[in-house]
């Protein structure tokens, strides 16, 4: 009886002890993010879909069409051509299209980049009906953001100034020198 | 003009068209309660664990009911293959209207009642236990192995739980003296000790007998924690797993009708119905209030606690429930006799 009685009083405590802290929670303001009118930003190391990246010195692209990250490819997704310029030394790249429809965001292709010309967006926003929307010309991406900001504002995020002071200051350097590995 | 109103108005409280002006008035408000209810429950179910709720149509998502009743009603109403078509089709009804009959006898304020009858308190009582009919009878007209189960648990559920509910009700009975629900809020006149809730002088139970009464009426009304017969997780949607479009709507607004009508009748019988808890400005203000907070109490129990297994509903009931409104019965009975005897 007395053992009965108790457990019914420490059940009802508890149950009144649950309903405090989800009023508790009632009050609390809201956690959630919501999608289509606000979305979270994506951390500095987010891996998106490769882009071409721009010389802050001259604002053109650092790539020269050498197609390495092309060969560094297991899927085989990027298609990478070059011409040579008039009074140019170097080749510079004329076409590069990244088939989205197979990358798998491996990343192979910007860790066998040895002049850090490409490099991860952070784009995540990619859903498209249309399977032709993944077919990235990343050539004509970049000539128009060349457009719209004549000069890089942000130098490549390899050689960023600061680094976040909880992170191993080596962890985001790729590896300059890995021969790649043609597949 | 005012003339005019006046002689409408009088016109309107004679007797046919008061009962039909009543019935009118009590079907949009029922409906409009059961619409915003579901919008009341998804917004508390979302601040509850910390997110917005609806939010996309209309202010706040105010629009959101009349969203899903158009989408509800533009649904085709299956009747699926072997079932027994009369009862498929009754069990909506039968559901919902005993609840709009029996809030006919509900004082919403002090002249505020379709009908002051003696015996209010037993009309609704009688009418409650169709509900439990309605959702057997869906079950079993449904033709499905999980409507069936879900039958089943009502059935048992429900006998277990009107049990204790009708004995605090004698006792309630006992108290006040009278089964007319007007009378009853009357008694409770002048400040919030006056309330039935807080009469401990009668019976030092009283709150027990609230609380009784507050989670039978949970159970009679097939709410979490004690939503058997439409456990999510195990059988579907229970008794409503074959229905479509309206017929499942109708089915989800008598269930909030019907909580409608147990916290209503909660506050009548123990908070004191219009009665304002300072002893001025009664009206019908106070009765929303009351019962508009029971209504939030029951969203909130509902986003607190898991479902009880079925065992534990049953023990619950016939182990704890049913013994100690016995012992308030007798208690109240004996101090009624003692100290109070007239």
């Amino acid at each position: 009886m007395k053992n009965s009685l108790k457990e019914i009083f420490t059940g009802f405590n508890s149950l009144v002890t649950g309903m405090r802290i989800t009023l508790g929670e009632f009050f609390k303001p809201i956690v959630t993010v919501q999608y289509p009118h606000e979305s979270l930003k994506m951390p500095k190391r987010f891996r998106g879909h490769i882009e071409l990246v721009r010389d802050p010195e001259t604002g053109k692209a650092i790539c020269f069409a050498c197609k390495l990250c092309e060969r560094a490819c297991p899927s085989d997704c990027i298609t990478v051509e070059g011409a040579k310029l008039d009074g140019a030394k170097k080749k510079s790249v004329t076409e590069y299209k990244l088939d989205f429809t197979k990358c798998s965001l491996c990343g192979s292709c910007v860790e066998a980049c040895r002049d850090n010309a490409i490099r991860y967006t952070h784009q995540y926003n990619l859903a498209s009906t249309n399977r032709e929307d993944f077919i990235m010309d990343l050539f004509k991406r970049m000539e128009d953001d060349a457009k719209a900001n004549p000069m890089p504002e942000t130098p490549k995020p390899e050689v960023a100034p600061q680094p976040p002071a909880n992170e191993a200051p080596k962890a985001e350097q790729p590896q300059p020198a890995a021969p790649a590995q043609p597949n | 003009m005012t003339e005019a109103i006046t002689n409408l108005v009088k016109l309107l409280a004679t007797e046919p068209y008061r009962l039909l002006v009543f019935l009118v008035g009590m079907m949009a408000f029922v409906g409009l309660n059961a619409a915003y209810l579901v919008w009341v429950e998804r917004k508390g179910a979302a601040r509850f664990q910390r997110r917005p709720g609806p939010t996309e149509v209309g202010y706040a998502g105010l629009l959101q009911p009349i969203a899903d009743a158009v989408k509800l009603m533009s649904k085709q109403l299956i009747v699926p293959a072997g079932v027994d078509r009369t009862l498929f089709r009754v069990a909506p009804l039968l559901m919902m209207s005993p609840a709009l009959m029996s809030l006919a006898v509900i004082p919403w304020g002090e002249n505020l009642a379709a009908r002051n009858i003696n015996v209010g308190l037993l009309m609704i009582f009688s009418f409650a236990s169709i509900n439990v009919m309605a959702i057997m009878l869906g079950g079993w007209a449904s033709r499905n192995k999980y409507a069936i189960i879900s039958a089943a648990r009502v059935v048992s559920q429900n006998v277990a739980y009107e049990i204790p509910m009708l004995l605090v009700a004698i006792t309630m009975i006992m108290v006040t003296g009278t089964m007319n629900l007007n009378e009853i809020v009357q008694q409770q006149a002048g400040a919030f000790w006056h309330w039935n809730l807080f009469r401990v002088w009668i019976n030092p139970l009283m709150p027990v007998t609230f609380l009784i009464f507050y989670t039978c009426m949970l159970a009679e009304t097939n709410r979490a924690p004690f939503d058997m017969a439409e456990a999510e997780s195990e059988l579907v949607a229970g008794a409503y797993t074959e229905y479509s479009g309206m017929g499942f709507g109708v089915f989800f607004m008598a269930e909030y009708a019907n909580i409608l009508l147990g916290c209503a009748l909660a506050t009548v019988l123990f908070l004191g119905g219009w009665q304002s808890p300072f002893g001025i400005l009664s009206g019908v203000i106070w009765f929303l209030l009351k019962m508009y907070f029971l209504v939030f109490s029951v969203v909130w129990i509902r986003w607190t606690f898991p479902r009880t297994q079925f065992y534990g509903l049953l023990n619950l009931s016939w182990k704890i429930l049913i013994p100690v409104s016995l012992l308030t019965l007798i208690l109240s009975s004996a101090m009624i006799k003692l100290f109070h005897h007239a």
